[in-house]
């Protein structure tokens, strides 16, 4: 009887039900693709912001100096270097936890055979390293520049042995004609070497024209064993206030408490204050404009989304309240007539909540998949990549549509319990 | 002690008094009528007495309890368990079939039971119009679903405002020889009407004026037939 009286009103009232549907999918919709955005888009974000490279580098105080007054790349002129051996301390720092990679380069400059001069960097790729802590970690180029575009064979892959690989920037390997699988061979200041070209790359700048191969190999070119030139570091930072300006110029201007606020803060800064700390003479200083907007892109970006979500659910909330409130006044007489054959309060309210909670599930799931789609369109035409659901985006879809439709009919359900039967029936 | 009784009843809507001082005393069994201009206060009464409505003064006894002070989730159940309401306008569930309109009643007081409700829809000789939606049915046909729902859960009382009010003759006759049988079984009636047709039929007649009780008739010749002062073809 209850069924038939559930489905006597959906089919009867199908246009109004439908409307209702709709507006529950359309708040469904976005809050599912604005929370599973929301949720992928710190990592989607990291990717991105890693996708610009580096936002601190780290090179030795001398040259430092000097570059900053002769504004030339420190290219060991001075003799300069940095020790490759203290690279992992990064990951000792107070925000070990926000550095999410980084690469040393070491600048060669080699001879091929007909004696062409080319520009080669050792770096790493993906470099293992076992940390003091008992972490592990692969950092190195493969991610940092991620959006080298291979056009030819593959990444080099250290971790598989190939010390005597190496990759060609594009410009450099179609002026020599190279391929992958080729056979290079570089002759340094101290010692000669062959390489196998694994993979040529097109990055899109300067480092188009260059070769890279891993540190050891670079370094053994030039007698430099276990030197570097300079380490860039990808960490998310906090976006920057007075205190950490204040900081930047000279730390020792602060308070001790402001000290306290700044170090155990992700400025970008204080994250190069303590790799200063752990790496010997170097200077780090973060590459302004990345470093700023990094952590502000991730907060605004989370806050743009719970404000639609927000507002979106609020409207959707409005819009069913308004359906359901014309809905149940269309049928007054009816629920009074219910009442008056005895139809406790709880019954009728009843009837029209599952009504509605019917038409929910329904609206729900079709907004549900709606917005997964929208995420995809958001993930594809903003982050450039696939959204991924996550499943805790799901009971968070059904508890905030449950929210919101019920909280849209509380208006139409004060009005059924204040129906009064003689009210209706007897045509007043 | 009567079935229902009316004390010093009240019902104020702002200065105006619909209902002024009304004492009323209905017994088990009891055929009365209600007449009364328009405005007098008949609905209003009858409201107060179907439990869909409270008195502003006064105490309406039915059964010994005094509804005046019941919660209102008591007086759905009083309602619900002693009580059958017949109204003007026919008000049935559009999208229900005559059976399940009837069922309707017995789903809030129990369980639907279909044989039941058909057995009621039989008595008012709707039995073959069953699966009918009430758009399908003349207004006659339709009163008389709402008799047949009104009956179905056995009320001690059935309270009918204007039962014939949108009804032709045969049709009012019909609907008068149903309450007759249900007089004869012994259920208490109480019906607001403007006909006098139908209210002489009654036992006892009751005249509301300005929302006092002024006159009372009691009908020596009592038979529960009713006639018609110009005949009509049937
Ligand atoms: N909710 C209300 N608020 C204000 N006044 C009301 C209300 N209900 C009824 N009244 C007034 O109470 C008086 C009695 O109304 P009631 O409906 O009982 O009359 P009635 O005798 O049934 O009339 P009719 O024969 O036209 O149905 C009327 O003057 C009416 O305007
Ligand atoms: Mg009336």
């Amino acid at each position: 009887m209850f069924f038939r009286m559930i489905f006597g009103t959906l089919f009867r009232q199908w246009k109004k039900m439908l409307m209702i549907a709709f507006t529950i999918a359309l708040g469904a919709s976005l809050a599912t693709a604005m929370l599973s955005v929301m949720l992928d888009v710190g990592d989607k974000v990291n990717q991105e912001l890693k996708t610009y490279g580096a936002n601190i580098t780290v090179v030795p105080k001398e040259n430092s100096v000097l570059s900053s007054l002769y504004e030339v790349e420190g290219e060991g002129g001075t003799g300069a270097y940095l020790r490759e051996d203290e690279l992992g301390n990064i990951k000792t720092i107070f925000w070990a936890f926000n550095i999410i990679d980084y690469a040393p380069f070491i600048n060669a400059s080699v001879k091929l055979d007909d004696g062409t001069e080319v520009s080669a960097v050792g770096t790493w790729f993906n470099h293992h390293m076992e940390l003091p802590t008992g972490e592990q970690l692969d950092a190195g180029v493969t991610s940092m520049r991620s959006w080298w575009e291979i056009v030819d064979g593959k990444w080099l892959d250290e971790q598989t042995g190939s010390a005597d690989g190496a990759m060609v920037g594009k410009a450099l390997a179609e002026k020599l004609g190279i391929k992958s699988g080729d056979t290079l061979h570089l002759n340094g200041t101290v010692s000669d070497i062959s390489l196998n070209v694994v993979g040529i790359f097109d990055a899109g700048g300067d480092e188009d024209d260059k070769i890279f191969m891993p540190a050891d190999t670079a370094q053994s070119l030039d007698g430099l064993d276990g030197k570097i030139d300079s380490i860039e570091v990808s960490a998310l930072t906090t976006p920057e206030n007075d205190l950490a300006i204040k900081a930047a110029k000279d730390p020792k201007s602060l308070t001790i408490a402001q000290y306290e606020t700044w170090y155990c803060t992700a400025y970008a800064s204080s994250i190069c204050y303590q790799i200063q700390e752990v790496i010997t003479d170097s200077v780090a200083s973060p590459v302004r404009q990345v470093a700023d907007s990094e952590g502000a892109i991730l907060e605004k970006t989370q806050l743009l989304m719970s404000l639609i979500t927000i507002l979106s659910l609020i409207g959707a909330a409005l819009g069913i309240c308004n359906l359901v409130t014309a809905s149940v006044m269309e049928r007054s007489a009816e629920m009074g007539l219910m009442k008056a054959i005895g139809a406790q309060n709880s019954s009728v309210s009843g009837l029209v909540l599952t009504e509605i909670t019917v038409t929910a599930v329904f609206g729900g799931t079709a907004g549900f998949f709606a917005g997964w789609g929208f995420a995809q369109i958001i993930g594809h035409s903003v982050f450039g990549s696939a959204i991924t659901m996550r499943p805790v985006v799901i009971p968070l879809v059904a508890v905030l549509v449950l929210i919101v439709t019920l909280a849209g009919c509380i208006p139409a359900i004060r009005m059924l319990l204040r129906l009064s039967p003689c009210e209706v029936l007897h045509g007043r | 002690m009567s079935l229902l009784e009316l004390k010093n009843i009240y019902k104020i809507y702002g200065d105006l008094h619909a209902l002024d001082d009304v004492n009323l005393k209905v017994e088990k069994g009891e055929w009365l009528s209600i007449m009364g201009p328009s405005g007098s206060g008949k609905s209003t009464m009858m409201n107060i007495i179907g439990c869909m409505d409270k008195p502003s003064k006064g105490e309406v006894l039915l059964d010994g309890v005094d509804i005046a002070k019941e919660s209102a989730k008591n007086l759905t159940a009083i309602r619900r368990d002693k009580i059958g309401l017949i109204f003007q306008q026919f008000h049935l569930v559009g999208y229900l079939t005559a059976i399940e309109n009837v069922m309707l009643a017995q789903y809030y007081h129990s369980v639907p039971d279909e044989k039941e409700a058909l057995e009621a829809l039989d008595r008012v000789g709707l039995a073959d119009r069953a699966k009918h939606l009430p758009s399908q049915l003349s207004g006659g046909e339709q009163q008389r679903v709402c008799v047949a729902r009104a009956l179905i859960n056995y009320p001690e009382i059935i309270l009918a405002d204007e039962p014939t009010g949108n009804l032709d003759d045969a049709n009012e006759k019909i609907v008068v020889d149903l309450f007759h049988k249900l007089h004869s079984e012994g259920t208490t009636l109480i019906v607001v009407t403007h006909d006098p047709e139908v209210a002489e039929v009654a036992q006892r007649t009751v005249y509301l004026r300005n929302g006092k009780l002024h006159k009372e008739t009691i009908n020596e010749n009592f038979t529960g037939e009713i006639k018609f002062d110009n005949e009509v073809e049937i």
